[in-house]
């Protein structure tokens, strides 16, 4: 299953993502967001090659709905990477319950800036509803560049 | 996301455009769309006027939920949104109603310069002014802000940085709320929002930010021009940026919390993105504070980068900038809400006016502009996209209809990715070359993305306010040299 795709947005940018179960369409929705920014699948990419350093960074984050946790996991992840300037990989959700997360990444260099490719500003909360849809999940997040 | 708009939409004359409340149930008021006939077959391809209708549910709101011919679609409100609410009435203060880059905004910097005296030195004036402003992905500027000074920015905006010796006491007068607005609160931004601003004063930032030489090609009204100081042939300097990773976080901040105070204040809106509160409550009071402090963070950016542009002029030219006449003309800010006085159905009413990726027109005799402008309205700067024309227009009595607002550039037209896919092996610098324009740039992709297809025509943005009374048209600029993130 592929993990997400890029759809057409005029101003922004947009992922359509897909996950088995919503854990694993978190993990991607992450993935999604930081692939847009610096190729993070791409074999020849140096984020791809990366050998991570350190701790794996923790995430805990709470929101009123699944769908307010989904962009909170995604804006807290934005807000490390700006303030920390690192990149993060290697997305695992720990617990998702009672409208509290838990989860962690791998932490990276931030990339070169030929690697760099969209400047992701926020993750936003236009239109996101997580459906089911063919045996998974799915859901579109739109981010602002 | 690029289902096309398939509700109705009533001619109500050659450039405003009806869709009835009657559209969809919520609906207090009926959505206007300024527009011609011919460009609305573009707003309706990516479904915005939906988002008109959705901003038409906001409590307290009046009039009707307009939008600009530069529509696009956005978060909550679309990029051409006005939104007013009667503050008294329990109306509604809305981050989706401003947008993430709070106070994006552009000012006219002009000079004594004409094209023959820049065109020899054009590409090293571009070099240097590019090698001089921060700019691109995460750009970072000279200084880190300590927490005192980042404090100091955010109530005193281009005051502070004209204070700090980054610009001429005359820069404020020439400034949308003098370069600051009154009422802004560092305490309701959130450290992460401190924190995400605190290396960026003085950046350009990323996307479609630029700062672009001029020269004026076409004048209007030259009885306006004249007063502005403006001539045919003359140079100018635009510059287009806002409140950078500060103003995103701030509307991240109040996003959030805002869908978790819509139970409380018993408010249903169709999209959670147009999460709201009474401007009359704590944390409507929060959010404005939080706004203006972002708003006045935006404000020191553009004098700053102000500053390295005369800066740059200088060691180019060998001459100080106030020789080469370089004076400020105006700024203005186009993703904002301003508590402003209306006359509504005969009484005068306080409202929150909301501009996203639109631009206050005060009209002539304002008692807000600047003594010298008074008698011919304010500037309004509408930058084009890179490549094309920018104009300068005013403000005119007749944009009271729409709380004295008009359009703010191009509007896109094509997604980022329809834009690279469609230039695919084209060198875009050597086809502006090619019409004289040098451009230097960050960014893999930046060129791609905001080549001149990707937007609407800005000509045809600028001439249906024009055809609608809204502005009024004073010169024309092309552009001879880009720097862009």
């Amino acid at each position: 299953m592929e993990r997400y795709e890029e759809i057409p947005h005029t101003a922004d940018l947009a992922a359509r993502i897909f996950g088995k179960n919503t854990p694993e369409l978190f993990e991607n929705a992450a993935f999604a967001m930081f692939d847009m920014m610096a190729n993070i699948k791409d074999k020849a990419s140096s984020v791809k090659r990366q050998a991570p350093s350190g701790k794996r960074q923790m995430v805990n984050v709470k929101a009123a709905d699944t769908e307010g946790l989904l962009i909170a996991w995604l804006n807290e992840l934005l807000y490390l990477s700006y303030e920390k300037k690192v990149f993060f990989r290697d997305f695992k959700i720990i617990s998702l319950k009672d409208n509290e997360l838990t989860g962690e990444a791998s932490t990276l260099a931030f990339p070169e800036r030929e690697e760099r490719k969209a400047e992701i500003k926020a993750a936003t909360y236009h239109d996101v509803r997580i459906e089911k849809r063919g045996g998974g999940y799915e859901v579109t997040v739109v981010f602002d560049v | 996301m690029t289902t096309a708009f398939t509700g109705k939409l009533e001619k109500i004359d050659d450039y405003r455009w009806r869709i009835p409340k009657s559209y969809m149930p919520g609906m207090r008021v009926d959505g206007i769309i300024y527009s011609d006939e011919k460009m609305l077959r573009d707003i309706v391809k990516d479904n915005a006027p939906q988002q008109i209708a959705n901003a038409a549910h906001l409590p307290g709101i009046v009039k009707a939920s307009m939008a600009m011919p530069d529509i696009h679609w956005g978060y909550g409100l679309p990029i051409g949104g006005v939104v007013a609410t009667d503050i008294e009435a329990g109306g509604v203060i809305t981050p989706g109603g401003v947008g993430y880059d709070i106070n994006c905004g552009v000012r006219l910097i002009r000079t004594d310069l004409s094209e023959s005296d820049v065109k020899p030195r054009l590409k090293d004036l571009v070099d240097t002014m590019f090698r001089t402003v921060p700019c691109g992905v995460g750009s970072t500027g000279d200084v880190k802000l300590n927490a005192a000074e980042g404090k100091r920015i955010l109530t005193g905006g281009a005051r502070w940085a004209v204070e700090k010796g980054f610009g001429w006491p005359e820069d404020v007068e020439h400034c949308e709320e003098r370069g600051a607005m009154e009422g802004a609160d560092p305490s309701k931004v959130s450290s992460r929002a401190h924190e995400r601003g605190s290396d960026q004063s003085g950046t350009l930032g990323s996307g479609n930010h630029f700062l672009e030489v001029q020269v004026v090609d076409e004048i209007y009204r030259e009885d306006i021009a004249n007063i502005l100081g403006i001539r045919k042939g003359q140079i100018t300097v635009m510059v287009h940026t806002g409140s950078r990773g500060l103003g995103h976080q701030v509307c991240s901040d109040y996003a959030e919390k805002m869908i978790k105070f819509l139970a409380k204040f018993n408010i249903k809106i169709p999209d959670k993105q147009l999460a709201c509160v009474p401007v009359k409550s704590e944390e409507g009071r929060d959010y404005l504070g939080a706004m203006r402090a972002a708003a006045n963070f935006a404000w020191a950016n553009r004098q700053r980068i102000t500053h390295l542009t005369r800066k740059a002029f200088e060691k180019v030219f060998a001459r100080d900038a106030r020789s080469l006449g370089m004076f400020l003309v105006y700024d203005v800010a186009h993703n904002i809400a301003k508590i402003e006085k209306y006359d509504v159905g005969g009484r005068q009413k306080l409202l929150c006016v909301h501009r996203k990726g639109a631009t206050r027109a005060f009209p002539p005799g304002h008692a807000e502009l600047p003594a010298a402008y008074r008698g011919i309205g304010q500037p309004v700067i509408i930058p084009g996209d890179m490549g094309r024309c920018s104009y300068l227009l005013v403000g005119t009595e007749k944009a009271e209809e729409t709380f004295y607002s008009t359009c703010h550039g191009a509007g896109r037209l094509l997604s980022r990715s329809a834009a690279i896919n469609l230039t695919r092996g084209r060198s875009i610098a050597k086809e502006l070359e090619a019409k004289g324009i040098i451009v230097m740039w960050e960014g893999r992709e930046t060129l791609q993305e905001e080549v001149p297809e990707a937007y609407k025509n800005v000509t045809e943005v600028v001439d249906i306010v024009q055809g609608a009374g809204i502005s009024e048209k004073v010169a024309r600029m092309r552009p001879m040299g880009v720097v862009k993130g």
